[in-house]
């Protein structure tokens, strides 16, 4: 953030610190680190925390305890939340677009088109918590006397690796499906332009997102990456924003517990997401329950 | 009012309530793993020597019935002759357990069946439907004993059972026991077809014990929907855990609807993998039949001859 | 049980099947020699009697079913699909013309129960043809967008415990959509697959469509790492499902896993209990516990842990363990040697740790492999048996005091394959089955199977589905 208008007053303005976003607080990072971001140009923006794989651990423990109530929710009440972050990031667009612009050296109109198609993934999203189960799910007509139902669930705790060059519509596209349905989410922001990632987290936090639920830290895929790739109490890994030689160790490295694995992939953010980022971390449950006659007619020999 | 109940049932009988929460707390039962489990057994292979040891098994295990409107003393002596020797080719055929009639008809077979180790049973309480009142019922069975009865089969008041009087249901078996005194063993009939549900016909059968069963028995033959495979399981189920629980052994009778060499197997299956040889007995397992002999008989002669024998080589009565 | 009524022995006729002294691999519609001209034995569990030799795939080998099954993709890939069902649903007839001779078959090579083959596996695999037949020219209705793609070679390894049944859930969904094949069976366990080869030749399925390479655990593996394989299907164990997740790692080979489990069966005080214990049996003891979704681990409400264990004391004094081919056999043959050492030791550990082991009276053929039913009470979460899949006839009896102390401990596992839940309570089956962290849950019922019905795991479980629409997805390029 550059002083600025001194012509009108000699007001300095003042700087934000960005923090983590972890289990609903916003700690620094525990290694005392922070690196310098800069937008395109090079000029510094601020200093980021350098997350730690420590940070990193904390933030699944974050995760893993927020899974139970958040997995546990309505597919209703979290269409609310979804919805509500979209809300609460419209009324901070201004502050959105200027961080985005900063971050991708993008024009002001062409920064406000990407936030404004970041809100509206939120919108998306938020409508496809209480219909996904209806889309991938349903009875299975078995050939014998049972109820037979086949319902999505979420896989646990994700870990996100946010995609490095679009910083803010990449992110969202990363991060929503992946809590729409249900899962927990521990997010590596892009490497060189994490601050709205992290500005994020203070929408999250003031969007009825039970703490925990998305946990964003800003630092190197690379230091972050392969101790969450092989933590064993994390369930699944989106690889959006490894380059192909990290992306290939993250793999090999969550083969540790057969994390389910999302492949980095040719990305068009402002394409039509479909629903590919949300199955990717569905388990599906199929539960039978013998049906049976009403009474003990007559059955054969 | 006698009560039959074990001492360790006694306060399950108290009263109304008391035997409802018992009989509601048993285990349930879900019809379509007990299917299942009937129709798995019925897949067993019973072959050469087995099958010549369970068609004999069957044969002594027939309780051969008639129960028509047109029943004479000449079709009841016809039936009692074929009782004693089944197969008039083969002498060394076993006898039937018993023949069962009417109780006007108990004096005659009791006189055809003489010298002979042939039972006499006896339907009574209104046979089938049970809807009288309990003198009537009581003198129905006091007439068949009087006769020489030595069995009665005795049909439970389902209507009372399904309206939930389980209290009047048992002390009504025990009533009947009481008139069976030492002279009768009493086979309880529940009419399984009418009570519906697996769930239903595991209380019936507690119930049916616990006023003094000698004998368990599915139906009466007169409704739809008579003995089967996993009915007749159930109540194997309940003298197997009666037994466990109060050391008294019952016996159990599946009635109607067994026609086959092949059905009787599978029964026989049954008990041998649910309670096991202590139930391989006319003593504790009967058959309630009249058509399936003929069909033990075809089957014993192709076993003995190994040609399929024909109904003209069987006696029709 | 010695009984008064002794069941006279009933075989099934081994003449229904004509098995040649020797087989070659399944390639490009030609049965064929390994390249270096090795071969194996496959011996009948239940006698150690060999049935047949059999080549031994190699390297070379793989590299030249692959090949031909790429040769085949393309004309396979642009037939319309009504076309390929046709092929399936002659595929799936076949196999129900010839259940007899291939249940006979799979009880020979495989030692489980001809009860079990000629009831669950037969009728299974020709249901499974016959389901994906008919999705071959409906894909544009499964739910993945219009005209999905087949993805191209499919290299499918699968296990030995249910040999043509694994082989049917990997080829019918694959060919369904419009992949070639080149499968791997178990080295125990070739011939059902060699049978299959033949009925793909009368059915008329175009060459190199189905490749079948019998061998060992290299031909899988040079399968699974072969460069031009697009998509690897493997069910086996959690250890090489590991190594397969790796290898394949940046590639853009897709993958299913169907890996190892420990499933939870839960009996609550309420259960119909008769039928729960029938399920713990059907759960543990079906194919002699050589299940991945095997009910592994029986979580008993304390409550009732006495009765229940009584009476499945007795239920498993009636089993009947003997020759396969009897058909009133319940518990045949372990699959091999290797196996059989495998659960002993197991089980060995289990008695060590200080466990209690019952197994009812009963003897054991003396040849052949053969392990008694066996259950182990006192066993606590921190037991080896309670933890690590033994694949074999053993259950491990724990108790547990409340509904969340159930969940948490039918939860407290690396695997998620299966569960089960026993109690008349509806509102506790529904809460139960969503807290368990299980792909297949069974209430009131235990191991049943449907092609309609998708089958997978959880965590080291594996992942994808098979079976249903969801058994579609692994094929296609979506």
């Amino acid at each position: 953030m550059s002083e600025t208008s001194s012509s009108s007053s000699t007001r300095l303005s003042v700087f934000k610190t960005y923090k983590l976003y972890v289990g609903g607080k916003f700690p620094r990072s525990e290694s005392g680190r922070v690196y310098e971001v800069s937008d395109s140009k090079g000029k510094w923006l601020a200093n980021a925390p350098l997350s730690s794989r420590k940070d990193a651990r904390d933030a699944v423990v974050a995760a893993r305890k927020a899974f139970g109530g958040w997995s546990g929710a309505t597919a209703y009440n979290r269409g609310q939340i979804l919805y509500r972050v979209a809300e609460m990031l419209e009324g901070r667009r201004e502050q959105f677009v200027r961080e985005v612009a900063d971050a991708e050296g993008l024009s002001k109109s062409k920064a406000g088109a990407v936030v404004d198609a970041a809100i509206d993934r939120w919108v998306w999203y938020a409508g496809w918590t209480d219909k996904i189960a209806q889309i991938v799910g349903g009875a299975n007509p078995v050939a014998g006397p049972y109820f037979n139902l086949s319902t999505p669930e979420p896989t646990g705790v994700v870990t996100v690796v946010a995609p490095q060059e679009s910083s803010f519509l990449g992110l969202v596209s990363v991060i929503a499906p992946v809590i729409a349905t249900g899962n927990t989410a521990v997010v590596i922001a892009s490497e060189k332009a994490p601050l709205p990632a992290l500005s994020l987290g203070e929408v999250l936090a003031t969007s009825d997102l039970p703490g925990g639920v998305v946990n964003i830290l800003s630092g190197k895929a690379a230091e972050m990456g392969p101790h969450l790739a092989a933590h064993q109490d994390v369930n699944a890994i989106d690889l959006a924003g490894a380059d192909s030689v990290l992306a290939t160790e993250l793999e090999i490295a969550a083969a540790d517990n057969l994390k389910r694995v999302l492949r980095p992939g040719a990305a068009d953010w402002s394409a039509d997401p479909g629903t590919h980022r949300m199955t990717a971390f569905l388990e599906t449950k199929t539960v039978w329950h013998p049906t049976g006659s009403l009474g003990a007619s007559g059955s054969a020999y | 009012m006698p009560t039959n109940a074990p001492a360790a049932l006694a306060d399950a009988t108290a009263s109304d309530a008391a035997l409802r929460r018992f009989l509601h707390g048993l285990p349930g039962i879900d019809p379509v793993g007990l299917e299942a489990r009937a129709a798995s057994l019925g897949t067993r292979s019973i072959k050469t020597t087995a099958k010549a040891y369970a068609i004999d098994l069957a044969i002594s295990m027939i309780d051969l019935t008639t129960l028509e409107g047109a029943d004479t003393p000449g079709k009841v002596r016809a039936l009692a002759a074929k009782a004693v020797h089944p197969d008039p080719l083969d002498r060394t055929t076993p006898a039937t357990a018993a023949v069962c009639v009417y109780p006007d008809m108990v004096a005659t077979a009791k006189e055809a069946l003489k010298g002979s180790d042939v039972k006499v049973a006896s339907v009574a309480t209104a046979f089938p439907a049970g809807r009288a009142a309990l003198p009537v019922k009581l003198a129905d069975v006091r007439d068949a004993v009087a006769a020489g009865a030595d069995e009665i089969d005795m049909v439970i008041d389902r209507g009372a059972f399904l309206a939930g009087h389980y209290l009047k249901v048992y002390e009504e078996i025990a009533a009947v026991k009481a008139e069976c005194g030492d002279k009768a063993r009493l086979k309880v009939i529940f009419e399984t077809g009418e009570l519906s549900t697996y769930d239903n016909i595991r209380r019936a059968s507690w119930l049916g014990m616990m006023g003094g069963a000698d004998f368990i028995k599915t139906s009466t033959g007169k409704v739809a929907v008579n003995a089967t495979p996993p009915n007749t399981l159930v109540l194997l189920e309940a003298v197997r855990d009666y037994r466990a629980q109060t050391g008294v052994q019952v016996g159990v009778k599946p009635a109607g609807g067994i026609r086959s060499t092949k059905d009787a197997i599978k029964f026989l299956v049954l008990v041998n993998e649910t309670v096991g040889e202590d139930w391989l007995d006319n003593h504790w397992f009967r058959f309630g039949a009249s058509s399936l002999l003929n069909d033990l008989l075809m089957q014993r002669q192709k076993l003995a001859t190994g040609r399929y024998s024909g109904p003209d080589y069987v006696t029709v009565d | 049980m010695a009984s008064a009524f002794e069941y006279a022995p009933a075989p099934e006729s081994r003449s229904v099947v004509d098995i040649a002294p020797s087989y070659g691999l399944f390639i490009d519609g030609e049965f064929v020699d390994a390249a270096d001209g090795k071969v194996f034995k496959t011996v009948s569990p239940s006698s150690e009697e060999v049935l047949s030799e059999v080549a031994q795939a190699g390297e070379a080998d793989v590299d030249r079913a692959v090949k031909a099954a790429r040769k085949a993709f393309e004309k396979w890939s642009a037939l319309p699909g009504s076309e390929r069902a046709k092929y399936l649903f002659r595929i799936a007839r076949i196999i129900q013309e010839r259940s007899r001779e291939l249940a006979v078959l799979e009880t020979l090579d495989n030692g489980k129960p001809i009860k079990e083959t000629r009831d669950a596996d037969l009728p299974l695999v020709a249901a499974h043809f016959f389901y994906y037949a008919g999705w071959a020219d409906k894909l544009d209705h499964a739910g993945y967008g219009p005209n999905p793609k087949p993805l191209g070679v499919a290299g499918q390894v699968i296990p030995w415990n249910f040999p043509l049944l694994m082989l049917a859930w990997k080829i019918a969904p694959a060919l369904a959509t419009g992949n070639t094949v080149v499968l791997k069976p178990a080295e125990t366990t070739p011939l059902t697959a060699l049978f299959f080869a033949d009925i793909c030749r009368q059915a008329g399925l175009p060459k190199g469509v189905v490749n079948i390479l019998t061998g060992y655990g290299d031909a899988g593996a040079a399968l699974v790492e072969h460069p031009d394989v697009n998509k690897v299907a493997f069910t086996g164990s959690t250890a090489v499902g590991k190594k397969i997740a790796r290898h394949v790692a940046g590639t853009d080979k897709k993958v299913t896993l169907e890996l190892g489990g420990k499933g939870a069966n839960i009996v609550f005080d309420d259960a119909p209990i008769d039928q729960a214990v029938e399920g713990i049996v059907n759960g543990i003891f079906f194919n002699q516990g050589q299940v991945c979704c095997a009910g592994s681990r029986l979580l008993v409400q304390e409550s009732i842990q006495d009765e229940l264990l009584d009476s499945l004391k007795r239920r498993l004094s009636t089993l009947r363990l003997g020759d396969p081919l009897d058909k009133n056999t319940d518990i045949g043959a372990i699959n091999s040697a290797e196996q059989l050492a495998r659960i002993t030791a197991l089980a060995e550990t289990g008695e060590a740790e200080g466990a209690e082991r019952w197994s009812p009276e009963c003897e054991l053929p003396s040849a052949g492999y053969w392990f008694a039913p066996t259950l182990f009470t006192n066993v606590t979460q921190a037991h080896t048996i309670a933890r690590d899949e033994i694949f074999g006839p053993v259950l491990s009896v724990l108790s547990f005091r409340t509904p969340d102390e159930a969940v948490a401990k039918a939860n407290n596992s690396q695997y998620g394959l299966s569960a089960g839940i026993w109690t008349e309570k509806g509102s506790r089956i529904l809460a139960v089955a969503n807290k368990l962290r299980a792909g297949v849950v069974w209430a009131n019922t235990f191991n049943k199977f449907d092609p309609t019905s998708p089958f997978g795991g959880y965590k080291e479980s594996g992942f994808g589905r098979e079976g249903g629409r969801h058994g579609l997805e692994g094929y296609l390029d979506v």
